[in-house]
Parts: structure tokens; sequence; C-alpha cells
């Protein structure tokens, strides 16, 4: 009887927001395109025969994967309304500990199986810690009715203390030779950290706006309370970001331990608010409910490409920073500005809607 | 109303905790309760303190900032060049400080504010912008010798304790004390006051009545940029030097110090005595540690785990009651 029914209004509803999940902020993409194709327009003309070359393109491939990935990680606790502030505490405490475990099963004088068989043990090793900051995270922000902000500063300052305590703040080197490929490889032209960053934010898209997980964490982050009225078991749910999060925190940390050949519990620092940073000017809604991966994504390559162009006309890395800062005061400057004429142009649907 | 309760409960459950802690800690080391260390934990906090004032008064209000450690490098650094460099004398030098602080701090207010941008993001990207920029300018370089009138200590009272050792109430604890006051009476004693813990409960129905939304943004984020200037200044004045990076990274801390206090994430929620609690929790917690000879790698673990469990304790205790953060985050833009 229920099969000759048309669509549940709940099914349409359901609909309806995921077409909203794809669609992400409004114009928020095409800007964002617009913006980079001026930029690397403007590049290609101030830079002549330097920045519009394979090796320009390589490098900017080589450098984006550690904070595409940690931004990955921020990106999917911002979508359900939170915040995971211990990003960069995580993928370097895995970092450590694969380093650690590397170091410990394969000795400079290991033969070649040896070598392999630590480079899985190693693997394991870090996705179980992961695996447990994660579930620990999740479950506190399921339970305790704290804002996370507060639970991953809290969980940031256990970790990070952790690390610290364990290494003394000193560096783990010399990581054996295969295990560099993940972080120098070249496939087709192509290295092998960008194609895994690919692969990676393809697949939380994927899972984000194809699968009951995604669609929930939508929900859970435009509004945490409707969404458990509609039957979500948002604990279940709010476990489930927090440990995706910090398994893409082992996915960045596998990253950075290749690229580095090292470990230390004071890497990438710096990286913690410029993957909000990045988020947000990707159209990231840092309430949570709303935004796409390809907004990231468009959002990293803008800041690669500035970060690029600035290193080939010499100017300070710290000069970037600032640019990158005022790249997202400009854009957020912009929408606000354009909000106002966008609901000038679109005339509302409702009759008794108020003028 | 539940706000009542959390806040109550947050400064009995706080000054309990405390009490606790240092008749532990006083069992463990005779030194720790003794007038000398005291004095010195104070002296010791005195810039963070002046810090989680600010940033109480920008939570009161509903917002977040990170940037003040940024605020407060430039403003440090803007003063001791001027002062160091180009020889400007203290009654020019010091407002200068405060005042690139407080210009800061009405920057950041009038981008959130017009703009309608979030605070947290808005103070994301100037805290790169503002510390980027003065690591462009100076390179990085510090100044290492700064004016006496700026690095001499000023004791203001000074006596012997009974075994000896100087009690001496310097210019830090001085100052810290006279923003506590200050931030108290602006808050509890003021319209102004009162009208932004209206707004950090709900900026529409302030709005509604009749409450300048933008005049509260410019005060609650003008007073942080000017309590940045002030504890800029004043750590100048304790390591004797300007250093670019001193005081960044730290600000997340500040915050954690502020929320322990009581102050809610959400807004319209906490005061000056909470605040001083929960750094005080804090000050006792890694003096203690310290005094027991703790490696000082194990405190942020301490630190986390405070954080963690008494915001937890809080959360669970007003779970029926607790407010959507979400709308109060939404309205305010």
């Amino acid at each position: 009887m229920a099969d000759a029914t048309p669509p549940h209004p709940l099914e349409q509803g359901l609909t309806e927001l995921i077409g909203l999940a794809r669609l992400g902020t409004p114009g928020g993409n095409i800007g964002l395109a617009v913006l980079l194709t001026l930029l690397v327009v403007v590049n290609a003309v101030l830079l002549p025969g330097q920045f519009a070359t394979f090796g320009t393109l390589q490098s900017m491939m080589f450098q984006l994967p550690e904070l595409g990935m940690l931004a990955l990680a921020m990106v999917i606790a911002l979508i359900s309304g939170g915040l995971n502030l211990a990003i960069i505490a995580t993928a370097n405490q895995c970092a450590l500990l694969m380093a650690y475990t590397l170091k410990a099963l394969a000795p400079a004088s290991a033969s070649g199986s040896m070598i392999a068989l630590a480079i899985v043990a190693a693997l394991i090793a870090g996705l179980l810690l992961a695996l447990a900051i994660g579930l620990i995270t999740g479950f506190l922000v399921a339970n305790m009715g704290v804002h996370p902000i507060l639970v991953t500063l809290g969980t940031m300052s256990v970790i990070n203390g952790i690390s610290i305590y364990l290494t003394r703040g000193t560096v783990i080197a010399g990581i054996p030779e295969p295990f560099l490929v993940i972080g120098n490889g070249v496939v087709l032209g192509i290295p092998v950290p960008f194609l895994i960053l690919v692969a990676t934010a393809t697949l939380v898209a994927f899972v984000l706006s194809r699968t009951p997980f995604g669609v929930a964490v939508f929900m859970i982050g435009s509004n945490l309370e409707a969404a458990r009225y509609a039957a979500i078991d948002t604990k279940r749910v709010l476990i489930g970001v927090y440990t995706l999060s910090s398994v893409l925190c082992f996915l960045a940390a596998c990253l950075m331990l290749a690229r580095f050949n090292s470990a230390s519990a004071g890497y990438a620092e710096s990286y913690l608010l410029i993957t909000i940073l990045a988020a947000v000017l990707g159209g990231i809604d840092p309430f949570g409910g709303f935004g796409r991966i390809s907004g990231l994504m468009l959002a990293l390559a803008v800041l690669q490409v500035i970060s690029s162009s600035f290193n080939l006309l010499g100017l300070s890395q710290h000069l970037t920073l600032a640019i990158w800062g005022l790249t997202l005061i400009a854009v957020m400057g912009f929408k606000a500005a354009i909000a106002p004429l966008t609901r000038l142009l679109v005339k509302p649907t409702r009759k008794d809607a108020p003028s | 109303m539940p706000e009542f309760t959390q806040r109550f409960g947050t400064e009995h459950w706080l000054a309990i905790v405390i009490v606790i802690l240092a008749g532990f800690w006083s069992l463990l080391t005779p030194w720790f309760l003794t007038l000398p260390n005291m004095v010195d934990i104070l002296e010791t906090y005195s810039v963070t303190t002046i810090l989680a004032l600010g940033v109480f008064v920008v939570l009161v209000a509903g917002g977040i900032d990170i940037s003040f450690a940024a605020t407060a490098s430039v403003a440090q650094y803007a003063a001791a060049y001027a002062a160091a460099e180009a020889g400007w004398p203290a009654i020019f030098a010091i407002p200068l400080g405060l005042v690139i602080g407080t210009a800061l701090g009405l920057l950041n207010a009038a981008l959130i504010y017009h703009l309608r941008i979030t605070s947290i993001i808005v103070t994301i990207a100037t805290q790169s912008v503002y510390f980027a920029l003065l690591m462009w300018w100076t390179g990085g370089k510090l100044i290492p010798v700064l004016p006496d009138w700026w690095s001499d200590r000023i004791v203001f009272f000074q006596a012997e304790a009974a075994d000896g050792s100087l009690i001496r109430i310097t210019l830090p604890i001085v100052v810290a004390a006279a923003a506590a006051l200050a931030t108290w009476l602006l808050m509890s004693w003021t319209a102004a006051g009162r009208q932004l813990y209206c707004m950090g409960g709900n900026a529409e129905a302030a709005r509604r009545l009749g409450i300048s939304i933008g005049r509260m943004h410019y005060l609650a984020y003008g007073f942080l940029g000017f309590m940045a200037g002030l504890a800029g200044l004043l750590q100048a004045h304790r390591v004797g030097q300007a250093v670019p990076n001193a005081m960044v990274g730290q600000e997340l801390n500040v915050v954690a110090a502020a929320v322990l206090g009581g102050a809610s994430l959400s807004g319209g929620v906490g005061s000056v005595g909470g605040v001083l609690l929960g750094l005080a929790l804090l000050a006792i917690l890694q003096n203690g540690l310290n005094l027991l000879g703790w490696s000082s790698y194990f405190f942020p673990i301490v630190i986390g785990l405070v954080i963690l469990i008494s915001t937890s304790i809080t959360g669970l205790a007003n779970r029926p009651g607790r407010r959507p953060a979400r709308t109060a985050g939404v309205a305010h833009g």
C-alpha cells in the first residue's frame, strides 16, 4: 500500500536538503573559480616563462597536499557544526608513532622484507592511534553537551602535551627509503601526494553528498535538535565525524612524515588557523550545515597560487600569510556586499513575505 | 533561568576546587601557601589576566577574538620601536601602544559588524594579517634594550616575610588589579556593560530593545584591543625587551581560561570574578606542579585535562536547560 503513495513529504524535504548540500553557498564556487583564473592569468603575465610552466605546477602539487588533507579534516568537523582544533596535534602524534615504529622495526641495516613489514606495522599503529583519538573526541563532543571548540581545545592540549612529554620536543628523523615515495614519488608527472589528496577528497565528497551518513552530517550541522527529532542518531554520527576527521589527520601524518623525512610535536602548527581560513574561503559555513569539498579545493588552489607566485617574486612568506588573510576578508566582504543585491534581484516567492 | 544557575554553579565549583587544590599543594610543599609565593603567582599571571579580562568582555558580547595576541605584539613592538629607536618619551610611547591596540580592536569590530562576517573568521584572518605584517616589517628581529623608564622595576609596596624573603607588589600586579576593577565596573555597573550582556544573550532582542548593536561591537572589541595593548606594554616591561613573536600562540589558552571561569562561547554569560577564579585555578595548578618539580613538559597535559573535565561537568550539569548555541551565533552574523 505504501508503494502506491507519492513520495513522502519527509523524503521530498530530504531530497531538497541534499540538493542544498550539493549546491553549497550560492555563487561561491563560481566566484572562486573566477578569482583563481584571474590569479593564474595575472601571474602568467607578470612572471613570463616562470609561472605558467610544468615545473611550477608540479611544485604546487607537491606543496598543497599536507595543508589540503588537514583542511579536509577540519572541514568535515565544520560541516557538522563543530570544529576540530586537535587536527595538527593528532597528525603530529600519528607521525611520531609511525616514525618511532619504523625506526624500531626497521633499523638502517634491515632487509627489504623487514622494511615492508615495518611500514605496514607503522601504518596500522598510526591508524589505530587516529581511530582511538577520534573515537574519544567524538564521544566527548556527542555526550558532554560542551561546544566542540572547548572539547578539542582540551584534547589538543592533552595530545600535544603527551607528544612533547614523550619526545622532549625532539625530532625523530631517518625514515626508510620506500616510505618516502608517499611524499616524493611521481606517477605520470603527477606527484603521489597530490594523487592521494585528490583520491581522498573525492571519497570524502562522495561520502558527504551521497551517503546517509553525509546527509546526517549536514543536517546536524544546520540544526542538531531538528536532526535528533528527525530520528537521526546524532551521537553516532558525531562520533563518526570526529573519527573520520582523525583518520584524515592520519593520512596527513603519512604525507608529512614522507615529505619531511621526520616527525616532531611542533610541525605545521601554523596550519591550524589556516585550515579554517581555507575552509571559509571555500564557502563552508563556519556554523555548519553548508559547504562543498570542491569549494575547499578551489580555495586551496587560490591560496597555493598566491603562495607560489609570491615565492617566485621573491617576497617574504610572512607577506603571503598577510595576503591570505586579506583575501579571506575581501572575499567575505564581497559576499556581504552582493547579498543585498541578490535579495533585490530574486523576488520573494510567497505573497505574504515581508518586503 | 539556566544562565543564572550556571553562573553560580561554575564559580562555586571553581572556588571549591581551588580550595581543595591549594590545601593539597600546601600539604605537599610548605612553600606553596606563603605570601611570597602567592605574590609571585600574581606577578607571573598579570599579563594573562589582562588579556583574559578583555577576551571575557568579547565573549559576553557573543563574539570571540583570536587576534588579541597579534594585536598585543603589534602594539608592543610599535611602542618599543618609538621609544627605543626613535627616542620617544614615555608620555607619547605608552599612549601610542594603547592607541594602536585599540585601533586594531576597532578594525575587527568594523569588519565583524559592517561586513557581517562571523567574529571567529574575521579574527583568524586579522590575526594572520597583523602578525604576518609585523613579522614582515620587523624581519623577526627583537628590540633587545628598552629605555629605563620602561624596563625598570616599579615597586609599590615592599615587605619582608618571616623567613627573610621579599614580598613586592610590583607594577604588573597593580595594573592587572586595576584592569580587573575597570572590567568589573564596566560590565556590572554601567548601562553599556549590561547592554553587552543583553546583546550576547540575544542580539536580535537587544536590537529591538533599542540597543545600538554597532556601538556595542566597537565597545567590546575596542576594549579588548586596549587591554591587548596594555598587556603588550606590560609584557615588555616584565622581560625588558620587545620580541615580535613572544605572545602569539597562546591565544587559545587565554580563551580557555576565560571559559573555564564560566564565560560561555555563546555569549551573555560570565563574570569578572569567575574569570579570575579560572585564572587562579590554572595558575595554582602550574605553580604547584613547578614547586613539586614536575617537568614543565607535563603542564599542557594537565591544562587539557582540566579544560575537558571542568567543561564536561558544567556541560553535563546544564544539559536540560542548555541554550541552542547556534542560534545565538547566527543572529550575531
